[in-house]
């Protein structure tokens, strides 16, 4: 069985499952993205952040 | 091959070919063009190609915005000015701002030290009355830092039960308090000029940092022949050179916490950081969501174009042949 059919089989025979794939993977995909566009953004601006130099201020408070 | 035929000639054989090729083609005059114009038809086809035309529009687009943003002005475009350079001020350097990338968030802790600056120095005369206390959480201070200078401060409140208003110390939801009540007194302290909130000030400047950092940093002595009035200071980066504020930024005048050295340049720096931020609050976020979304949408785009042409690939691809049917046989 081909990729295209056992896809089709798998996913989008039923429009239930279709619509959970969908939601699922959109789901899914935020966070695989959000992570990496974060590690990225955060490895850039290493030690720029507020939340780099937090530490340095919080301890104050107790 | 014309220049060498003697003038009078000239104007009839023109004629004379013109007419031929015009009125009467025969074949001998077409198979004569067809030999003069094979060479040429190459030319053509590249002067009429799209690619020329794409990298002709490119180069024009491009000289013009080149000289346009080496010179200010549009080339052969006439411009009138009543201000002499002078007048419209020194223009600044481009300086290497911790913020100015694409993905560059702001120095937080150049936020935290500004802050400090605009407290001790500017505060005493310009306001920054679209910003809260509570903006500053988790930007530049933490929240039990913010409270305890927030009650720093006195706000009036109320009614209370007699019906008076009352003095209270201060929450995380006011605003910072202005130096002034009103812009009567305002002026009135600083002979007759008004020192503007800084709350935008870095959008609301041509130039924005750079101007900003020139101007705190840029004050020096008149030179010769410049008189500036009694009350003003002479700054080249200030359009028209004579401006009320002072110089209020000197080595040691402020002492960091950090450690960080305490040079009118840091100060300036670390003021102009602090001011970006309070004139453009969603600086980070904005361009970090701008990072996901171009990503993003491109790649939407590619997407959208390879599904087009493997959508349309049989119709660009066909060939339609009509094939007559064939005559009958008597």
């Amino acid at each position: 069985m081909s990729l295209a059919s056992s896809f089709y089989n798998a996913f989008a025979r039923r429009n239930s499952v279709f619509f959970a794939t969908i939601m699922g993977s959109a789901f899914v995909f935020s966070i695989g993205f959000n992570g990496a566009t974060n590690a990225f953004w955060d490895h850039w601006n290493k030690g720029k952040q507020w939340k780099d130099i937090r530490d340095k201020y919080i301890e104050k408070d107790e | 091959m014309l220049s060498r035929v003697p003038p009078p000639l000239r104007a009839s054989t023109l004629l004379a070919c013109s007419r031929n090729a015009v009125a009467a083609p025969g074949k001998r005059s077409i198979g004569a063009r067809m030999a003069s114009t094979s060479s040429s038809e190459a030319t053509a086809s590249f002067l009429t190609s799209r690619a020329t035309l794409a990298s002709a529009t490119a180069f024009t687009v491009g000289t013009i915005a080149w000289y346009t943003h080496l010179y200010g002005t549009l080339p052969f475009v006439g411009e009138i000015s009543a201000n002499s350079p002078a007048e419209e001020g020194l223009h600044p350097p481009k300086y290497p701002w911790s913020h100015s990338g694409f993905f560059d968030t702001f120095d937080h802790a150049s936020i935290r030290r500004g802050y400090q600056v605009y407290k001790e120095v500017c505060a005493a005369c310009h306001s920054l009355d679209r910003i809260a206390w509570r903006n500053l959480v988790g930007v530049s201070h933490t929240a039990t830092e913010v409270k305890a200078l927030a009650e720093e401060h006195e706000y009036p409140d109320g009614p209370n039960d007699q019906g008076e208003m009352f003095q209270r110390p201060g929450k995380l939801s006011d605003y910072l308090p202005a130096p002034y009540p009103n812009e009567e007194a305002a002026r009135a302290s600083n002979g007759g000029a008004l020192p503007p909130d800084l709350s935008l000030i870095i959008k609301a400047r041509h130039g924005g940092c750079d101007y900003v950092f020139s101007l705190l940093t840029g004050y020096v002595d008149p030179p010769a022949g410049v008189e500036i009035r009694e009350g003003l200071n002479y700054n080249p980066y200030f359009p028209g050179g004579a401006i009320a504020m002072a110089r209020v930024l000197f080595d040691g005048l402020v002492e960091y916490d950090d450690g960080t050295p305490g040079t009118t340049s840091q100060y300036a720096k670390d003021v102009v950081t602090f001011l970006n931020w309070a004139a453009e609050p969603e600086h980070d976020e904005r361009k970090k969501i701008g990072l996901q979304a171009t990503i993003l949408m491109s790649s939407l785009v590619l997407l959208s174009l390879y599904a087009k042409r493997f959508k349309w690939t049989p119709l660009k691809s066909r060939k339609i042949v009509y094939n007559p049917p064939k005559p009958k046989q008597h």
